[in-house]
């Protein structure tokens, strides 16, 4: 299956671009190692993601690579698998030498990696939007973040519907973290967490979680269930007649629900997110089109493969303005403060401190049909949190994950 | 009051119903013939799949589920001639087999048909008692679980084909040379239980989320049914699902459904430990003495 892998990935390599280009071809490439799940559980979210670097590449490489250099794109397939995951970033990084690593779907498989990455001392990408916190020099994260995410979320949560909130997370680390910022956002708000239910991992019957949610009465669900087997909570809980409102940072623009349920089962579900395929402005309209006629049979272009996307552009800029790919040249790029793209949600930066990006956050409602309205939009939000906790990546590197319950020392 | 009560009564039903209809493929494939069978979730993938293509090609959904059934049926036929047969005196390459099948059917499923499939809503509406709703397809659900446990026991214990099928599983040579078609009787019994996990996916594919791996998700249930159910499907399959059935609803809606997994697992280590032959076992025991 690893032979295979690498055969699929070698065959979608999409060098053809460049050809045109008589600078792109006399130059040596520019190698991009990527990691994306492309088979095995995580192949829905990987799927995307791949194809969001590939159109990126395919792009860049059509106007005249990168300072001239073409983009080669070597993608490996862990396939979900953690070792695999450590063993191909070396791969990639001893032997085939890339000049950046990009990919990564889970926070595990990122902290698989990480290691790797700082003893090389490479430069690395991260995609997703995740529970965030981490702060080391060697990893900038273009996706969204808690205080990008949650705290724009649950305040309008409380708002708009009350007091009463009843969370259901999955039962890994970043179900629990998510429900702790959740929390964290709630209790100055004075709102009151009526009940909290971690499920495990693969758990595809809710109907005891249902009642439960019926007997404490909540306003609001905070919705943090992951995974295919536990977005069945939908479906079963509109068969129950649920019928209350939900909110969620990691649904819709990341695992598309309302395109995988038949309407009413998402209706009320309402997400942050900086990336979603309803977005209509030029810019975003632009960007759906290249890419469905790329990919014509992208059942949805996701928030994951929008940073993917994203995140080779971002590359560009930093390498371009640093006139090199190494890592203390792009970080100094990044230290300037403004090293930033404009990007199909608008224009976004790297933040110094934290090398985490700025988002153009949007609030968005599913209605009973299933079409997705935007309610709200929370303008560019910076990832402040690291920051404000004391990480800052200009003057030391620790590299840490901090959590609200794990913060660095003072001093 | 009376929506608290029923609402472990309800509970109590849809945890059983989802262990019986995972469990009652798996009752004759591996109770009764004695194949390992890792690719019991893909077959009941093949149902949930199956059903949800013909639902949204027009057909009405029970005839959607009756196509699933008897998809996964065939295709239990099929791979019972092509790759099964050989290894009915070899349990342990039954399940390296097996798994390999497994492997093949959720990764070409999601290679052809990518990572994710349509869904169907669930039929039916709700219904309210007390303070609660509950979905009305559940208890279709309960009661296709008893359904089954019915066409089981009857198909193995009533009929000439029950009797032919006992015989064979226990002693094959014997069946032989008395006459019966040992092969045909293979296959069949093998179509049927791969059938009755695809008859589990078309009932819950309403229900859920269609993705190439959903298969996993039955699959503990239905093993740790089955060992505690023991060697006689018929015996077995129900007081073991009944029981396990009360365990993890009470303890699902007592300390949440983190606990109820775990307490399952454990209630089956000691019932394992205290009952090596499984309840199946123990009844014929009391019954002996």
């Amino acid at each position: 299956m690893k032979r295979r892998s690498l055969i699929a990935g070698a065959a979608t390599l999409p060098l053809v671009a460049f050809v045109r280009d008589r600078t792109a071809r006399a130059a040596t490439p520019l190698k991009i190692g990527l990691l994306e799940d492309v088979s095995g559980d995580l192949a829905i979210f990987g799927i995307p993601k791949l194809h969001g670097s590939q159109l990126a590449v395919e792009e860049i490489n059509a106007a005249g690579g990168i300072m001239g250099r073409p983009i080669q794109l070597m993608h490996l397939d862990p396939q979900g698998d953690n070792a695999r995951y450590q063993e191909f970033a070396r791969r990639l990084l001893q032997r085939e030498k890339v000049d950046v690593l990009i990919g990564g779907i889970t926070s595990a498989s990122r902290e698989a990696i990480r290691p790797i990455v700082d003893r090389a001392d490479a430069f690395y990408i991260y995609t997703n939007q995740y529970e965030g916190g981490v702060c080391d020099a060697n990893m900038v994260s273009v996706g969204a973040v808690p205080e990008q995410q949650i705290a724009t979320l649950v305040p309008y949560m409380v708002e708009k519907f009350g007091k009463r909130v009843y969370t259901v997370a999955a039962d890994y680390n970043f179900g629990h973290l998510s429900a702790e910022w959740g929390r964290s956002v709630l209790k100055p708000l004075g709102a009151e967490v009526v009940g909290e239910e971690f499920i495990p991992l693969g758990v595809s019957q809710f109907a005891q979680t249902i009642q439960n949610i019926q007997k404490a009465r909540p306003d609001w669900l905070y919705m943090l269930n992951v995974g295919a087997a536990q977005n069945s909570f939908f479906e079963q809980a509109a068969a129950a007649k649920l019928n209350l409102p939900m909110g969620s940072p990691i649904k819709i623009m990341l695992g598309f629900e309302h395109k995988l349920f038949p309407p009413p089962a998402l209706a009320n579900m309402y997400a942050t997110a900086n990336w979603f395929e309803e977005l209509d402005t030029p810019e975003a309209d632009a960007f759906k089109k290249r890419w469905h006629a790329k990919f014509p049979n992208e059942t949805y272009i996701n928030d994951m493969g929008y940073n993917a996307y994203v995140a080779v552009y971002m590359y560009k800029m930093l390498a371009e303005r640093a006139k090199s790919t190494k890592k203390e040249e792009l970080r100094k790029v990044i230290a300037t403060g403004n090293a930033g793209i404009d990007a199909p949600e608008g224009h976004i930066t790297i933040d110094p401190k934290s090398q985490h990006t700025s988002h153009r956050m949007r609030l968005l409602r599913v209605d009973e049909h299933h079409a997705v309205h935007v309610v709200k939009d929370f303008g560019v939000i910076e990832p402040y949190w690291l920051g404000q906790v004391g990480c800052d990546l200009t003057k030391s590197d620790p590299k840490e994950q901090y959590t609200p319950d794990h913060l660095p020392k003072k001093g | 009051m009376s929506g608290d009560l029923f609402s472990y009564i309800y509970q109590f039903a849809d945890v059983f119903a989802f262990l019986v209809l995972s469990a009652a493929g798996l009752a004759i494939i591996f109770g009764m013939m004695g194949i390992i069978n890792m690719a019991h979730g893909e077959f009941i993938m093949c149902g949930v799949y199956v059903t949800s293509a013909t639902y949204h090609m027009g057909l009405p959904l029970v005839l959607a589920q009756a196509c699933g059934t008897a998809a996964a049926g065939l295709v239990g036929v099929v791979l019972e001639y092509l790759v099964i047969r050989p290894l009915y005196a070899r349990p342990l390459d039954s399940l390296l087999v097996t798994l390999g099948v497994s492997l093949i059917a959720t990764q070409g499923t999601l290679v052809i048909l990518g990572s994710t499939f349509p869904g169907i809503g669930t039929p039916l509406g709700s219904f309210d008692v007390g303070a609660y709703t509950f979905s009305t397809y559940r208890m279709v659900l309960f009661a296709a679980a008893i359904g089954v446990l019915g066409f089981v026991y009857v198909l193995f214990m009533r009929t000439g084909f029950g009797v032919q099928a006992r015989a064979t599983m226990q002693n094959a040579a014997m069946a032989r040379a008395l006459g019966v078609p040992t092969s045909r009787i293979y296959a069949l019994s093998f179509g049927i239980g791969a059938a009755l996990a695809g008859l589990c996916g078309a009932l819950y594919a309403p229900t859920m989320n269609l993705i190439p791996t959903m298969g996993a998700g039955f699959i503990v249930e239905a093993f740790v049914t089955v060992v505690v159910g023991g060697a006689s499907v018929l015996l077995g399959t129900a007081p073991a699902a009944a029981v396990l059935a009360i365990i993890r609803s009470g303890l699902n809606a007592w300390y949440g459904q983190v606990i109820g997994q775990i307490g399952l697992l454990i209630a089956v280590i000691l019932i394992v430990r205290v009952l090596p032959s499984g309840f199946s076992g123990w009844l014929a025991r009391r019954s002996a003495s």
